[in-house]
């Protein structure tokens, strides 16, 4: 349902600024969204005051900085610390991205960091990705075959039907367009997202893929697709430069076609 | 997505809008009288902002629905593509909202 205004137990408090050390250099403050399952309570906005000259230059070596250095509780995921394993994805000021792959000074002022929009949250930046994944799971993201594969090769694919996967295949699943998907935000439960959908696109286009037509069978259907209204927060947001919102395209393309 | 909601918003004023212009076209089968009710309306300052946001909500309703159209071609998907054509629609209803006000204060003679 839409809510226009956060629950009260979701409103965000002040809470603690942990101060840099004396003769830090260059001093940035970042604005963390907490919140501990164990304690309870509303979320809080710590800030802590981080020395730039020692530290990296993307908001995760801030974020490891912070954990390492200044209060080891604070939660997030994080893996490859190079944009290929999607984990770190948060929103950070005001957009969502890859901590990663997000350079400290491409920020003015101090930094806002938030876990994903409109996922419950687990602890402080970490989103709960339950909902998410058993959507893409849905769509059964595996080649579909009914013919037996060649016995002594691969099944063989043309250099131009490979060319089709591109901008498709490079999806990390990081969430960071659904979750900033306003209809994904109001319609989560039923519309599948742009992320799932992008996905579900990469093996609908998959020339060696022989379940097309039960791959749209399964999204037509009012809420799973067409909550789409090409708002393209997809495309704008993703930190690989996709184009979730083209594919959505393209599936929709596809319904018309098969109509006749 | 300032303007997908702003072709929503335009979409459901063009709803209210659409109930407006009957009570007006009504109005002007059923009576002098009543006629001259609804025109005292519409003329008024109020009912004149009314007005204009209806026209503006219609012109930006029907360039914005022109980008729709060339999406469902699967046209316009890239982002610098999908902001231009965002801000052309944007400036061609303000645009034809103007030209239609001055077209219809030139015909009434009062430019």
């Amino acid at each position: 349902m839409v809510a226009f205004t956060l629950p009260k137990n979701s409103k965000v408090a002040r809470g603690r600024t942990h101060k840099a050390a004396a003769g830090a250099q260059r001093i940035k403050r970042f604005r963390v969204y907490r919140w501990d399952p164990d304690v309870g309570g509303n979320p809080t906005l710590d800030t802590f005051e981080v020395d730039l000259a020692a530290c990296g230059p993307m908001v995760l070596d801030a974020l490891n900085k912070i954990k390492d250095e200044i209060d080891a509780t604070l939660t997030f995921r994080r893996s490859c610390r190079e944009g290929v394993c999607g984990s770190c994805a948060m929103n950070v000021d005001g957009t969502n991205t890859l901590a990663c792959l997000k350079p400290i000074d491409a920020i003015a002022g101090d930094v806002a960091v938030y876990p994903l929009p409109h996922l419950p949250v687990i602890k402080d930046l970490v989103g709960d990705m339950t909902q998410f994944f058993a959507q893409y799971a849905s769509v059964e993201p595996w080649l579909n075959t009914d013919s037996a594969p060649p016995p002594s090769s691969e099944r063989r694919q043309l250099p131009a039907d490979r060319a089709k996967l591109d901008g498709l295949w490079e999806c990390i699943l990081c969430a960071c367009c659904s979750t900033s998907c306003p209809s994904y935000w109001w319609n989560g439960d039923r519309f599948l997202g742009p992320a799932t959908l992008l996905q579900a696109y990469r093996w609908i286009v998959d020339s060696r893929d022989e379940h097309t037509g039960d791959r749209l069978d399964y999204l037509e259907d009012p809420h799973r697709l067409y909550r789409c209204h090409t708002i393209l927060n997809c495309t704008a947001t993703c930190p690989k430069g996709l184009n979730p919102a083209k594919a959505i395209g393209e599936i929709k393309k596809l319904m018309v076609e098969r109509r006749g | 997505m300032a303007l997908s909601i702003l072709h929503r918003l335009t979409g459901v004023a063009l709803g209210g809008g659409l109930v407006l212009l009957a009570w007006w076209l009504v109005a002007a089968a059923a009576s002098p009288a009543a006629f001259a009710v609804a025109r005292g309306f519409t003329a008024s300052i109020p009912g004149r902002f009314v007005v204009l946001g209806f026209t503006f909500a219609l012109f930006y309703h029907l360039c914005n629905g022109i980008r729709h159209l060339a999406w469902d071609f699967g046209v316009g998907y890239e982002l610098k593509t999908a902001h231009a054509s965002g801000w052309i629609a944007l400036m061609a209803a303000i645009a034809l909202t103007i030209v239609a006000w001055l077209g219809g204060y030139a015909a009434r003679g009062s430019l």
